[in-house]
């Protein structure tokens, strides 16, 4: 192949070479952006009817999979809970009851320091959100268009027979903490493709889906779509849990990125320009 | 957490520098929220913002103009069907109607029309009906479905004949927003929205006279918008060229305070 030709001689470690091709870099920082500010102002927006439920319609709290609520306890005094699939669980301070800009504590569902903006302020954090929304989605469809229209796809992420053998390995290799070196960092590690894979024909392609059908003029355009997400409450929750699952995404690929030496990625993430890790025990890749 | 809870006694106090590096990222990180909230009440910014919500409305009203919303059998309708804004309204003249059962109200239709009319509820009921089950969305995000009956805007827009320099339909309702009595809820739609097959006056919610709490003795139904264009307590019905001179100046009491008019999402 015509990659394997242009590598006959293989960088060795401590040499740069160029990771990551400008459309990635680029639409990497814009997502980083969007995908922030598509978080806090959802959680204000979410913050309006702080309960999750499954079907068309939201009945009583009681039906909600997932409240976040506050009451006074015995004493007077708020107190603030979330519900999860029955089990209650006192969160007074972050989430139920909160601090506002002045320290008082008042009911609401994500403290102000989470959302987008701080105060109550609906219409705003609609502003917020469907703008960023669209550019989430036209720099996503570039992104998409790079990777699958280009080389990216199938040269860095889609795994081979090699990455499927050696999963187990690579699994045990990110619970020690240990980060392919050499040779073996040319590539993406397979738990990574399978990571980024997942993320990226998954979980932001249902969030989007699921976004979507909260239109009621969309879910007008072809009558009953929004049943095969289970309705649009259903929609809701499965919009809020992709949300849940990228943060649980990013802070993994935050932790791995400062674990596998922050400034060499970062650098490869604005610059292009990657330095092959080296490694004391000389591990074989 | 913004500010730190007391520390309990006997516990081990965190280094010196660790509560510097605590405090730099809660610093950092509320300069970061003051600077976004600042950034909503600037000039530039909000106007930027909305080329999303337009954005939006050209797509949704370029891709599906005519679309009918879902509608639901008999068994989905929603046992619990919250009811938002005002439930009662405060209004004299509006209990007084409430007293003798709607006998003496009339829904006005005037504006750009050839033929400026006046509707009492027996004569909107005697027009040809449509019953829909739908689901009604809010702002807020809960969903809850009913069955609505009502005649269609489109036949009531008929008998008034709109002039051709007419755009878009306010709706004056009997409900006071502000604590003194006044500033009326109001809403507009347009034409094209107005004559959509789904677009109802509905007089009746689940088989029964509409309910105070659901806008006795007429609202509005939008299916594709969202909950608050589905004005209640219908008064007045308004062709106009333009908005901008009513109220706000914005279609409706929650546009003039900064929601969107076409409330598609």
């Amino acid at each position: 192949m015509a990659d394997s030709k242009a590598l006959l001689r293989l960088p060795g470690r401590g040499e740069f070479i160029d990771r990551h091709s400008l459309i990635v870099r680029v639409t990497h920082w814009i997502n980083v952006l969007c995908v922030t500010v598509l978080l806090m102002s959802g959680l204000h927006i979410f913050n309006a009817w702080p309960r999750l439920h499954w079907g068309q319609v939201s009945g009583s709290s009681a039906d909600a999979l997932f409240e976040i609520g506050s009451r006074r306890d015995a004493d007077g005094r708020l107190a603030g809970f979330t519900r999860i699939f029955g089990h209650e669980f006192v969160t007074t301070g972050v989430l139920g009851v909160s601090a506002d800009a002045r320290g008082v504590m008042q009911g609401r569902a994500f403290p102000e320091w989470a959302t987008l903006p701080g105060p109550y302020w609906l219409p705003m954090a609609r502003e917020w959100h469907f703008f960023f929304a669209w550019l989430f989605v036209l720099n996503g469809l570039v992104y998409l268009l790079h990777t699958v229209c280009g080389h990216h796809l199938r040269r860095d992420l889609l795994p081979d027979r090699s990455d499927l053998a050696g999963l187990g390995r690579s699994f045990v290799d990110h619970l020690r903490l240990r980060h392919p070196t050499g040779t073996g960092a040319l590539r993406y590690n397979p738990l990574q493709k399978l990571a980024y894979l997942v993320v990226i024909f998954m979980l932001l392609p249902l969030m989007t889906l699921a976004g979507w059908a909260l239109s009621p003029w969309l879910d007008a355009v072809l009558p009953g779509w929004v049943n095969l997400l289970g309705g649009r409450q259903a929609a809701r929750t499965l919009h809020f849990a992709m949300a849940c699952l990228l943060c649980a995404f990013v802070l993994v690929h935050v932790f791995e990125v400062l674990a596998s030496g922050v400034w060499n990625q970062l650098r490869s993430m604005l610059t292009g320009r990657y330095r092959l890790p080296g490694d004391d025990h000389d591990r074989r890749a | 957490m913004i500010g730190a809870p007391d520390r309990p006694p006997g516990s081990r106090a965190p280094s010196a520098r660790r509560v510097l590096l605590a405090r730099a990222v809660s610093a950092l990180g509320a300069a970061m929220l003051a600077g976004c909230d600042r950034l909503s009440r600037s000039e530039w910014l909000p106007p930027l913002l909305a080329l999303g919500e337009k954005l939006s409305s050209a797509a949704q009203r370029g891709l599906a103009p005519g679309a009918l919303a879902q509608e639901f059998s008999v068994a989905e309708i929603s046992p619990l069907f919250r009811s938002n804004g005002t439930s009662d309204p405060d209004n004299p003249d509006y209990q007084a109607m409430v007293d003798n059962r709607f006998e003496n109200w009339a829904l006005e239709v005037d504006g750009l029309v050839e033929q400026p009319s006046r509707f009492s509820l027996s004569a909107l009921r005697a027009l040809p009906a449509r019953t829909q089950i739908t689901r009604h969305d809010c702002v807020e995000g809960w969903s809850a479905i009913a069955q609505w009956t009502g005649v269609p805007l489109a036949q009531v827009l008929a008998h008034v004949r709109p002039r051709a320099d007419a755009r878009y339909v306010v709706f004056h309702c009997a409900d006071p927003m502000e604590p003194d009595g006044t500033g009326f809820y109001y809403e507009s739609i347009d034409l094209e929205e107005a004559v959509h097959p789904q677009t109802l006056l509905a007089y009746e919610m689940n088989g029964e006279r509409l309910p105070v709490a659901h806008g006795a003795p007429l609202r509005l139904r939008v299916e594709r918008q969202l909950g608050y264009k589905h004005a209640k307590y219908l008064m007045r019905i308004e062709l106009v060229a333009s908005f901008a001179h009513i109220a706000g100046g914005r279609g409706g009491y929650w546009e003039d305070l900064g929601y969107q008019w076409h409330a598609g999402l």
